[in-house]
């Protein structure tokens, strides 16, 4: 992986939220940045390409249309780690995926068109792996807010 | 959904925004829209908090954030509603959720990220974090993550 430099990093702060809906929204960030357009739209390629940012673009809540995110969790016997996770991996639900230190070690949301999509994943998961996943579906929100600054 | 317009273009963004001057304009000669209906839509689901924010996702560990403590808490029911937005409003609190407990195994009710540069600042965090909870908190842990296994985000099917 590359490393980042100071514009690097002030695009990833800039460019957290906020990204203009008007027809050349590359062109106002970049002028923001007191960068050339076509530079932009390059590092943000760049960055995406290395992995330093998973994703650009809107970030939808799907709860909001009906759907559900559902935090859940298994305990992966240490020799099976890799298969399990790429049977986890391997449904589109799966959103994202962390391993974590804990007898609960993979740790994964699940983002669904319908509430009934979660179950339907939940059984999928236990079918493919022959564990138990413990769901842990949100019952209040207090806050979210991902936005942390680039210090690396 | 209950659009189906909306499903398109969420189909059709979930992965990202095209990565050229005039993205909107991409997206709406695929959808077979104008870019104004485009944009009005995206505008429209932010208004609605379909979307969240456009942006950015970072890779935390890649900017510079390599401890990622997961923080979770046994708080007592009567209370956990109000100590759980106290906590939200931490400023090292990214991410807070009431959720089940799934006993005996798991007791924990109350979810709170935290992110730091090192896992002793993620511990400082958490205590922050017991201290505002005081007695109230019966047991808790911190789950480090180790390695990102998938982070795709959203994908509904198209």
């Amino acid at each position: 992986m590359s490393e980042l430099d100071a514009v690097d990093r002030r695009l990833i702060d800039t460019l957290q939220g906020g990204f203009p809906l008007c027809p050349e929204p590359y062109a106002g960030v970049a002028a923001t940045l007191g960068i050339g357009e076509s530079d932009l739209l390059a590092r943000l390629q760049r960055l995406l390409d290395d992995r330093v940012l998973t994703r650009f673009g809107p970030m939808y809540q799907i709860e909001r249309l009906g759907g559900a995110f559902v935090l859940a969790a298994l305990a992966v016997p240490e020799e099976r780690y890799e298969e399990v996770t790429a049977a986890v991996n391997a449904l589109p639900e799966v959103a994202h995926n962390y391993r974590r230190e804990h007898a609960l070690n993979m740790w994964f949301v699940l983002a669904t068109e319908t509430p009934a999509g979660i179950a339907a994943a939940v059984d999928r998961i236990e079918a493919a792996t022959g564990l138990k996943v413990y769901a842990f579906p949100k019952e209040k929100e207090f806050f979210v807010e991902m936005k942390l600054a680039a210090r690396a | 959904m209950n659009d189906e317009l909306d499903r398109r273009l969420i189909i059709a963004t979930q992965a990202g925004l095209p990565l050229v001057p005039r993205p909107y304009d991409a997206l709406a000669e695929g959808l077979g829209v104008s870019a104004e209906e485009v944009m009005a839509r995206l505008g429209a689901m932010l208004e609605r908090g379909i979307i969240r924010r456009i942006g950015a996702v970072p890779n935390h560990y890649a900017i510079g954030w390599t401890a990622n403590g997961m923080t979770v808490w046994d708080v007592a029911d009567d209370c956990v509603d109000q100590l759980g937005a106290r906590v939200g409003d931490l400023a090292c609190v990214t991410h807070c959720y009431r959720r089940p407990r799934a006993l005996p195994q798991w007791p924990y009710n109350l979810f709170a990220m935290v992110h730091g540069a090192s896992r002793d600042e993620v511990r400082e965090q958490a205590e922050q974090i017991r201290r505002l909870l005081g007695a109230a908190c019966r047991a808790s842990d911190v789950l480090f993550s180790t390695r990102i296994l998938k982070k795709t985000g959203l994908r509904i099917g198209g």
